[in-house]
Parts: structure tokens; C-alpha cells; sequence
């Protein structure tokens, strides 16, 4: 029997048949077999939540033993080396293991909850796409726990990372880990895009998705075409280390500084990219607790896109000492200035958001209205280091680390937790316990500016960065101390974040479908939400399907309860483009342990490189190579193949 | 706060004092938007807050106004500070980019892991003479320094005469210093270059012309001949031992891979800024670098107790 | 909007169309995160060569004896590969299986002589930064061609199972994206290593 090429879908409402048709279709197998085969969103968006909230622990303690280190002057509880190590894998995990992964997590469980889909584009993609991520987040631990960390900074400049300096292991597991990271990051990017432009809800066109997609998709754009630099700036490491390679070997013609522009062609759009999602998650979060719809969607939608390819035109601003051409230092600094343009943007709307609306202060909205205090600090001091002749004093001290931390603390970390707050009932089906997180928020809030304000200070009076110790110059010994203890309030908040959420798994009150009566279409389903999302695929006719009858939107009349049934296999619906017209319905894949079998060949071909074991490595690639063709097998569920002769008969 | 050696907010060189005003400037609107922003967040909270407690599904949502404006007037108000950082900016970096065409001397400064060779040229090849981690410079007069890398790259910062210029393997970068005011200037590599990185500190001695004259004269000669027996027998260990890797002009002692210690004690600290140049700190640093500085290219000397007494006895010649 | 889909509901294609599918959209983008890794590894020979001093490119004329119609081999057998999907389009089973055939071959021959190409190269991998650039380079792209084969030799297997037909063909049409591709990168690397000397570059 061969199913038609063409159909038209069953419209019809939502029924309890129908449902447990559904689920039968689409809920994963239970058990080991389920966990490890599953494809389905919200399990990866889950564990990869989760993974990068383990490494951001792990961060934060490699934090908080060098800030015991850095209490006060000359102080020796870390050797050099040690110090060098924590510091460098602090970076390398809070950067690429924790800010990075944690919103491709929240966007990877709300991104088809927020589009009306049941899943993503390409569900088998994005289970591979978490196990790289954990297996080369393992990767690159198993070398910090063998005394192989990176010890070159997170941006490992040459050639203090070439073979001569530094012989161990150390940089050759950081070069393969983030290559091998760096195929996890593409393959999630190329997912996002196309999820975010071919499996919306039908009339979902561009102008009303959620500010949280712009700001994933415009970051997914950017590591497609960019994680190739920092890929292969690694592998040429690894080949000029392994192998007698000179591409950054000045006696041999090499170039030290093609290292850093191969790096921050990556480094800083990848800055934004860990930035804009998050920034997303507060354009969406907020408007919810200011009973309004956000001021100016589209210019922030289109300062998302624009602060972007403005991203790609000022890595230079990382390089501004290096004896580069006036002209050159001029361009990029104009640009570094001008990028404060599309941010100041963001900001204004998000206060007048709040000024014209009724604020309802939770501890969601704690997080995230702190957000836009805490962006304009790591701004501004982002704006000064943009002045080159300013930054040749400020660049290379505490007044950076202070900036960074205000950059990724500040825009990551706190919007982050307050998505959590949000969307966590959506997720569990539970609420998080509000009192805790008053406490919750204020700890964080006064512990990190504790921490870090004075640590702009500390940069001025001239502390450089990277020092595993330090001399008792005036102002320099109390600023130290008060930002250790700002870390440890710091902590003792992030603990006490995690306390709430292991508490309200248990016995947190029980979420109705829409906690905080909140507009978007994730809201629409159950909590937590049905293996399918969308009993029928719901159309969308404004931004705010849950409040249209409230805002009189255009006269909008988005149907969420009625619509296509797409119950005759597992299938979604693909719409066009631009303004989400129906345009094919998808069959999506089943479970499957394809991905799994791929990071495991995949592991075992990083592991022989790293070793130089080439039998290892030739085992790795052939059982990557059988999984990869096993996957891309052409399937007839799939309708990837219907042979000539089906054809002729259909 | 303007006590601290290397802080940046005061400036006594040329290229220091260019960047300063524009630090404080942007310094200044920095903290004022930060405040305004906190301002207008606080207010905008409370001002119409919901009392808590009140349900929010009970809250009407309303559209209220498109709130455009704020975006508007904003971005009006912020492009004023933002010109005048661009402008301003362009400025500055047109006088301290620049090196001078005519500098009254110029040094030849390499960096290694970790400390800092200066090289001083002459007319005529007599004219020149190495030192270590002092660089001594006439006030009043440009003087130009060519930053060479011995291994890896590091960075060149005196944060009260001039901002970084990093020290990079295979190119030379330039950075020039100049000052009216006598005195010594904190300078600290400002690039991660490995283990000691933290202690990678040189000293600029900014002195009238007739001191520095003095000092440069006094550098040219070689080391003065032991005295004593005590000193000849001490400087037989250091051409035995410490000539692997140092130099003392006018001995055997001619190698150049770590600090020339011709004149070791006109210098003010030991192993670039580690320790104050004292008897004391000098015999341990010789016996136990390791301890001192973990990691440093200086191995220890396991010198018997009369060995250190006579090297001790020599280096206090070389004056 | 809402209307017209509940109202008026169409039929759609169920799976994917010809080329039309999400599989060509994930097909681009991963081409395109491909196409941008070859960029960077032609920015980094252009400013190597742009920062090294005269000297520094081996070979100032390069020798064009092997590569040039090495070069029409790997474009005919793009040809090729066009030419077994237009089979696949027009239902001749014959044409697919013949130009996927030729395809494989000539890129078989490619890799062969690119082989040779390197064997008669009088310079190691590790003696410049040029040699490395050379090697690496190449190298790379011979690991797209080696992949490219790979899928070659599954379509033109996938081909003589029967799978496929002029609607139902998304993964023919992908696989010789991929081909073309892994050619058109070629053209980039034959050009800048090949004829920018010639026109001055480095030299």
C-alpha cells in the first residue's frame, strides 16, 4: 500500500481519541532504550539545560578557589600552574560549556512550544547535537581532571600554546574538545535555522515570532558561518603541534597574530550569540509581568539582527594592541562605538515597557528588570574599552574581567534564571517556591555586585588580569577581599536557586496550563506539555495568540483549538518562509540511536587523534561513517523514496 | 587611590596624560547613564506597580502607548556622549599613535618569560650596554621603544607614562615614552605569557639629564676587578655557575639568555620586581628562585654556605 | 490568515517534493557552514601571503600540468553528476546509474591524480608555512572529496535499488548539492594556488 503524495489535512477539533492517537505516535519508549534513542525536544532541551547548569557549578567553584587564592596579596594555596589551569578552564566551561549550551537548551525546549510545532525540524540533529556537546564536555574534563587542562586563557593565544611552550597534553585536548564541540554548535545552529524558518505555525509569518526566536536564530546564523574559524584556528594548532606544521611559527613563516584574528572572527560574534537569546528571553518575559506587549518589537527585532552583522566588524577591538595600522585601529573602534547604538535600543524599550505598563514584581520579573540595569553596566564598559587610546590602559586588567563578567553574568546568567522561574511550571508542571526566590534573587543580585562593581576599581588602579597572585598596593588588598566575599554570597545564591528547584520538584504548588496569564502559544498546553506539544496544529494571527481578544489585534483571530489534526503518522506541518503559509506536512523520524551511535564513533576518532593512535582513530571513523549511513538511509516513512515504479502506479 | 603603582588614573608621561582626560570622560558618562537607567528603573517599578499578592491573571492587559518615543529621544540622547567619544577619541589617537621622528634615545626592549632585556644603542658600538628589568630614561625628551619577544608574547605597560603595546614574536612594535616629571614608573607585562606571568614587572626611572648621563656612564664600564679575596673567590662561582646563563662584562661570564648583571645592584629589585634588591633577598633568590618565583627559568644553586658568602661578596661589587 | 487555512484547506505534499523539503534547507545551511570553513583557510593564505616577505611562496610558477586538467576532470564529473540527476528526473534509470557512475569515476580519478600531484611535490608538509598551507588545504579538500564519493557511491547504489522517482528524489538532489559543492570549493583553492601567483600575488 503506498500512501498519496498529496493531502489534504483533516481539520477538526481537539478530542480525547485523538489525543491518545497522538501519544501513542509520538511518546518515547520508556526505559534505557527511550533515554537513550529518544529525538524528542523537550528531553533534549532538558538534559541539556541541565548539563550546562552542572557545568555551571562547575565554573563556579573553580571560581570561588581562585577567588580564595586572590583574598589577599601573595597568598599560596595554587601554584602557578594550578591557578593558570583554573582560570582557563573557568573560561573555557562558563563560555563555551554553560552560557552557550544553556540557551540552546531553553530554545531547543521552547522553540516549537513557541512556534506551534511538534517538534523541531530535524529532532535525530538536535539529539546529536546534545550528545556531542556532553561527550566533548567530558572530553575536556577528563583533561582538567588529569592535570590536562587548558592553561593559556580561554582564547589560548599562540605561541604560548604551540608545542615548544607548552608541551603536555593540555592544549591538545582543549584544540580537539572544541573542534569537537564546534560540530555540535553547527549542527544545532543549521537546526535552528531551519526550524525558526520552515516549521512555524501556520500565520506565523516573521513579524510575530517571539523576540526569543530572533534572538536564537540571529545567534545560529552567526555560529554557522563562525565556528568554522575557531575550528579550524584549533585544528591548525593541533596540526602545528602534532605535525610540524608552521602556521603559527614566526621562524617558518607563520603568523602569531593569524591565531588571534581567526579567533575573535569567532570570539566576538559568538560574544552576541550567548548574549541575544537571553536578551530574547527578557523582550518576551517582561511584557508578561507589565500587563503590555513589548514596546517596539520591531525595531528590537531589528536591532537583534543589526547588533549582529554589526558583531561581525569588530573583533579587531581585541587586538587593539597589537601594532596594528591607525586607519585600521580608527574603523574598528568607530564600529565598536557604533554597536552601542542597536543595545541602547533593547534597553529603552524594555524601560518604557515597564514604565507604561502595571508591573507585577515577581521573582521572574526581579531577574529580569535587573537584567537591564546590569546590561548597561557591562555596556558602558564595553563603550569605553571601544575608545582604543582608553582601552590601551583599561584592556588586559581587572577592569575587563569586571566588564565581562557584568556581560555574561548580567546578560546570561540573570535573565536565565528568571526564564527558569518562568517557564519552569511550563517544564515541570510545578511553580518555583516565590518566597525562596526573593531570597534567591536578592542574594545573587547583592552578592555579584559585590563582587564585580569594585572590581571595575580594582582595573583602574591597574590589577592585571590573569595573575595567580599579587602584591599589596594600595587599594588593591580590600578590593580583593570584598569581591571574595561578593563571590561567596554570590554562591551561597546560586545554591540556594538550586535548593528551590530541587524543592519545587517535589512539592512546589502545581502549575494550572498558564501561570502568568502569559500570550504566547507554549502557554496554550498543558504543564508540562504533551510528547506531541499540539493536539492540533494551532494558526496564529497576531504576537499574542493568548491575550488577542483582550488587545483587539487587527480584529486577530488565531485559532488554537481547532485546526489541522495531522493524525495518520507522526507529522508536523512545514510552512513557507516568510508569512508561514501551509506548505507540506512533515512525517518526523522515530526515536533513534543513530546520533548516539555517531558521538560515540565520533568519540573514539577525537580520543585516537588525541592519543595518536590511528587504529583507534580509523575504528572511530568507520562506525561514524556506518551510523551516518544508516541515518541518511533514504526511508520510506520518511517518503524519502517511492521507487520509479510506485510512482508510475500513483 | 592614586597611590597605587600601576593604577591609570593619574598620568605623569605625554601619552598618559592625552588618554586621561578622555578615561575620565568616558568614565564620567558611564556612571551617570548607569544612574539615570537605575533611576528610571526604580521609579518605573514602583510607580504603578500591582500590589503584591494580587493575582496576575486579574491584572487587565491593556496595549497602552506604543511607547516608541522613549526608543526615539533616547537614542537622540545617546548619540551625543557617543559623537563625542568618536570624535574625541580620533583626537587622542591621532597624538599618542604616532611615534616620535626624532627621539633623544632609542631602547631595544625584549621581552622574555619572564623578565625584560633593555638594550641601549649608541652612536658607535661602545656607546651600548644591556640591563634588565630598569629602564632609565632623560625627562623632558621623547625616547622610542622597539619591543622585541624572546619566546611568547607579552606586553609592554608603564600605566602612568603610556598604554599597552604588546610584545609579539616575528614583528617589532613600537611605544614611546616621555615625561616631565623625575621619578620611577611601575611598568607589568599585560599579556598572559605562562607561569610567571604575575611577576613580570620592570621599573621606568624618569631622571634630569645630568643623572641619567651619570647612569649611563656608569653603565658603559665594565665590572670593576674583585677587591678582596673573598670577592675573587666568588667570582670564580659566578663564571662557573651563574655564566651558563648571565653576563658580567669584563669577566668570562658573556652568556645572554637570562638578566646581565654587570651592574646588578644599581638595580632597585630582584627576578623583574619579585623582591627588593637586599643581601638578604639575593641569597635566597639565588639558593631557592623555585620557592621565590615557581616556575622561573632560573634553576636553584644548592651553593654551599662559603660559595654564597663569596658570590654574595662579589655581586655587592657590582655597582 | 486564520480563515483562510481553516476555510479553504489545500492539498499539501506529504513528505518531501522534488527539491522541495527541509532537507534541502539543512543540506544548504551545513554546505554553507562548510563553504565559510573554506574561506577561512583561503584568508589565511591570502594574509600569510599578504605578511611574509618575497620568498615565501614556493612556487612562483606554479606547475598547471597535472592540475589544470585535473581540474576539467572534477568539473566534468559535476557534469556528470547533474546529468544522473536529470535521469532520476525523467525517470531513466540508465542515465542515473551511468552518470552517477561517471561521477564516482571521475572523482575517483581526481583524488588519484591529486595524489600524484602531492607525491610530486618537492617540499614536505612541515618545511614553511606555505607547504603547510599547501597541504592542509588541499588536504581538506580531499576530505570533502573523499565524502563526496561516499555519497556518490550510496546515491548510485540507492539508484540501482529502485528508490527513487522524479518526485521522491530529495536525497539524489542533496547528494549532488554536496558534489557540486565540494567542486566549486575547488575552483577557490585551484585559483588561489594555482593562478594568483601568475597574476602577482606573493610573488
Amino acid at each position: 500500500m503506498r500512501a498519496p503524495d498529496y493531502r489534504t489535512p483533516r481539520t477538526g477539533i481537539d478530542s480525547v481519541e485523538h489525543q491518545g492517537k497522538l501519544l501513542r505516535m509520538w511518546e518515547t519508549a520508556p526505559g534505557i532504550k527511550g533515554f537513550f534513542s529518544t529525538v524528542d525536544h523537550k528531553e533534549i532541551g532538558i538534559r541539556y539545560i541541565v548539563t550546562a547548569f552542572v557545568f555551571l557549578g562547575l565554573g563556579g567553584i573553580e571560581a570561588l578557589v581562585m577567588r580564595m587564592q586572590l583574598a589577599g596579596p601573595n597568598l599560596s594555596l595554587l601554584t602557578p600552574e594550578q591557578y593558570n589551569q583554573l582560570f582557563s578552564t573557568h573560561g573555557m566551561t562558563m563560555i563555551f560549556l554553560y552560557a552557550s549550551p544553556i540557551l540552546s537548551g531553553f530554545s531547543n525546549y521552547l522553540w516549537p512550544l513557541l512556534l506551534g510545532s511538534r517538534d523541531m525540524a530535524f529532532p535525530r540533529l538536535n539529539a546529536l547535537s546534545y550528545w556531542i556537546y556532553l561527550a566533548s564536555g567530558i572530553f575536556l574534563y577528563v583533561g582538567f581532571i588529569t592535570g590536562n587542562g587548558p592553561n593559556d586563557g580561554w582564547f589560548n593565544y599562540v605561541p604560548y600554546a604551540s608545542k615548544q611552550f607548552n608541551p603536555g597534553l593540555n592544549e591538545d585536548f582543549y584544540a580537539l574538545g572544541m573542534v569537537f564541540l564546534g560540530i555540535s554548535v553547527t549542527v544545532g545552529a543549521a537546526n535552528f535555522i531551519v526550524t525558526a524558518f520552515r516549521t512555524r505555525a501556520p500565520g506565523m509569518s516573521l513579524n510575530r515570532l517571539p523576540i526569543l526566536v530572533w534572538g536564537t536564530l540571529t545567534a545560529s546564523v552567526a555560529n554557522l558561518v563562525v565556528v568554522p574559524a575557531v575550528s579550524l584556528a584549533f585544528f591548525l594548532l593541533w596540526m602545528d603541534r602534532q605535525f610540524g606544521t608552521h602556521f603559527f611559527d614566526v621562524g617558518e613563516g607563520g603568523h602569531v597574530l593569524l591565531w588571534q584574528h581567526l579567533f575573535w572572527i569567532f570570539g566576538h560574534p559568538w560574544v552576541y550569540a550567548i548574549v541575544l537569546p537571553a536578551m530574547g528571553m527578557v523582550s518576551d518575559g517582561l511584557p508578561v509581568f507589565c500587563r503590555r506587549p513589548l514596546v517596539g518589537y520591531s525595531v528590537v527585532a531589528l536591532s537583534t539582527v543589526a547588533t549582529m552583522i554589526l558583531g561581525f566588524g569588530v573583533w579587531v577591538h581585541h587586538m587593539f594592541a597589537t601594532g596594528l595600522p591607525d586607519l585600521g585601529l580608527a574603523f574598528f573602534s568607530g564600529a565598536s562605538i557604533a554597536i552601542v547604538v542597536p543595545s541602547a535600543v533593547a534597553v529603552f524599550a524594555w524601560i518604557a515597557t515597564i514604565w507604561l505598563g502595571r508591573p507585577v514584581v515577581t521573582t521572574s520579573f526581579l531577574f529580569f528588570s535587573s537584567m537591564i540595569l546590569l546590561f548597561v553596566i557591562g555596556g558602558v564598559s564595553g563603550f569605553m574599552t571601544a575608545s582604543v587610546p582608553v582601552d590601551w590602559q583599561l584592556t588586559d586588567t581587572y577592569f575587563v574581567v569586571a566588564h565581562l563578567h557584568y556581560v555574561l553574568i548580567g546578560i546570561n546568567v540573570f535573565p536565565v534564571v528568571g526564564a527558569t522561574y518562568f517557564w519552569f511550571p511550563k517544564i515541570t508542571g510545578r511553580m518555583l517556591d516565590e518566597r525562596l526566590g526573593r531570597w534567591n534573587f536578592w542574594t545573587m543580585f547583592i552578592g555579584f555586585n559585590v563582587a564585580f562593581l569594585p572590581m571595575h576599581l580594582t582595573g583602574l588602579l591597574g590589577m592585571p588580569r590573569r595573575v595567580y597572585t599579587y602584591d599589596a598596593y594600595p587599594g588593591w588588598e580590600a578590593l580583593n577581599l570584598l569581591t571574595s566575599a561578593g563571590s561567596w554570597v554570590f554562591a551561597v545564591g546560586v545554591l540556594l536557586f538550586l535548593v528551590n528547584i530541587l524543592r519545587s520538584l517535589k512539592v512546589g504548588a502545581l502549575a494550572t496550563q498558564n501561570p502568568w496569564d502569559a500570550p504566547t502559544l507554549e502557554w496554550s498546553v498543558s504543564s508540562p506539555p504533551p510528547p506531541y506539544n499540539f493536539a492540533v496544529i494551532p494558526t496564529v494571527a497576531s504576537r499574542h495568540p493568548l491575550w488577542e481578544s483582550r488587545l483587539g489585534e487587527d480584529q486577530a483571530l488565531s485559532s488554537l483549538d481547532r485546526g489541522m489534526l495531522l493524525d495518520s503518522g507522526k507529522e508536523t506541518i512545514a510552512t513557507s518562509a516568510l508569512d508561514a503559509a501551509p506548505d507540506m506536512i512533515l512525517e518526523m523520524p522515530e526515536d533513534s540511536f543513530a546520533p548516539l551511535v555517531l558521538t560515540a564513533g565520533l568519540s573514539g576518532l577525537f580520543a585516537g587523534l588525541l592519543l595518536i593512535m590511528w587504529t583507534v582513530v580509523a575504528i572511530g571513523a568507520v562506525l561514524s561513517a556506518a551510523g551516518l549511513l544508516l541515518w541518511l538511509w533514504p526511508r520510506r516513512e520518511l517518503r524519502e523514496r517511492a521507487s520509479a515504479a510506485e510512482a508510475a502506479h500513483g | 587611590m592614586k597611590t597605587s603603582p600601576l593604577g591609570y588614573l593619574d598620568a605623569a608621561g605625554m601619552r598618559a596624560q592625552h588618554i586621561l582626560p578622555l578615561t575620565w570622560f568616558t568614565l564620567s558618562v558611564s556612571i551617570a547613564v548607569c544612574l539615570v537607567i537605575a533611576v528610571l528603573l526604580w521609579v518605573g517599578v514602583r510607580r504603578r506597580r500591582v500590589p503584591s499578592g494580587v493575582d496576575i491573571a486579574g491584572i487587565a492587559v491593556e496595549r497602552g502607548g506604543d511607547g516608541l518615543p522613549w526608543i526615539r529621544v533616547g537614542l537622540l540622547i545617546a548619540a551625543v556622549p557617543l559623537a563625542a567619544t568618536l570624535v574625541w577619541t580620533m583626537v587622542v589617537l591621532a597624538a599618542v599613535a604616532r611615534v616620535p621622528a626624532n627621539p633623544a634615545l632609542v631602547l631595544d626592549i625584549t621581552a622574555h618569560q619572564w623578565w625584560w632585556d633593555v638594550h641601549y644603542s649608541g652612536a658607535l658600538p661602545p656607546d651600548e650596554f644591556e640591563t634588565a628589568n630598569e629602564i632609565h630614561i632623560p625627562v623632558g625628551q621623547p625616547v622610542l621603544v622597539r619591543l622585541h619577544a624572546a619566546d611568547v608574547i607579552h606586553s609592554f605597560w608603564v600605566p602612568k607614562l603610556s598604554g599597552k603595546t604588546d610584545v609579539i614574536p616575528g614583528q617589532i612594535n613600537q611605544s614611546w615614552l616621555e615625561t616631565e616629571q623625575p621619578g620611577r614608573y611601575l611598568g607589568q607585562c599585560s599579556e598572559f605569557c605562562g607561569y610567571q606571568h604575575a611577576h613580570m614587572q620592570f621599573e621606568v626611572v624618569a631622571q634630569a639629564a645630568d643623572k641619567f648621563a651619570a647612569w649611563r656612564a656608569a653603565q658603559l664600564e665594565p665590572a670593576a676587578a674583585p677587591a678582596s679575596a673573598q670577592a675573587a673567590r666568588g667570582l670564580e662561582v659566578v663564571q662557573l655557575r651563574c655564566a651558563l646563563c648571565h653576563q658580567v662584562r669584563g669577566t668570562s661570564a658573556g652568556a645572554v639568555s637570562a638578566p646581565d648583571l654587570t651592574h646588578l645592584m644599581s638595580r632597585r629589585t630582584l627576578a623583574a620586581g619579585t623582591l627588593l634588591n637586599t643581601p638578604g633577598n639575593l641569597a635566597g633568590w639565588i639558593q631557592d628562585p623555585q620557592d621565590l618565583k615557581p616556575g622561573s627559568l632560573m634553576p636553584n644553586q644548592y651553593l654551599s654556605a662559603q660559595q654564597l658568602t663569596d658570590v654574595l661578596a662579589y655581586l655587592e661589587t657590582l655597582r | 490568515m486564520a480563515e483562510v487555512v481553516l476555510s479553504q484547506p489545500q492539498g499539501l505534499p506529504v513528505g518531501p517534493i522534488r527539491r522541495h523539503g527541509i532537507g534541502w534547507w539543512g543540506a544548504g545551511t551545513l554546505i554553507a557552514s562548510e563553504a565559510a570553513l573554506f574561506v577561512y583557510l583561503l584568508f589565511c593564505y591570502y594574509y600569510l601571503g599578504a605578511t611574509n616577505p618575497r620568498g615565501w611562496l614556493l612556487e612562483p610558477s606554479p606547475s598547471l600540468t597535472l592540475a589544470l586538467p585535473n581540474t576539467l576532470l572534477l568539473l566534468a564529473s559535476s557534469g556528470a553528476a547533474w546529468f544522473a540527476e536529470r535521469g532520476i528526473m525523467h525517470l531513466k534509470r540508465a542515465q542515473a546509474l551511468i552518470g552517477f557512475g561517471l561521477a564516482f569515476l571521475m572523482g575517483l580519478g581526481f583524488a588519484a591524480v591529486q595524489v600524484l600531484e602531492w607525491r610530486a611535490k618537492s617540499y614536505p608538509l612541515g618545511l614553511s608555512s606555505y607547504t603547510s598551507l599547501y597541504f592542509v588545504t588541499t588536504g581538506f579538500h580531499m576530505a570533502h572529496v573523499v565524502v563526496g564519493l561516499l555519497v556518490l557511491a550510496a546515491l548510485l547504489l540507492w539508484t540501482a535499488l529502485d528508490y527513487f522517482s522524479p518526485r521522491r528524489r530529495l536525497v539524489v538532489s542533496a547528494g549532488v548539492l554536496y558534489w557540486h559543492f565540494v567542486d566549486v570549493v575547488w575552483i577557490f583553492v585551484f585559483t588561489t594556488y594555482y593562478l594568483t601567483p601568475y597574476l602577482g600575488f606573493a610573488r
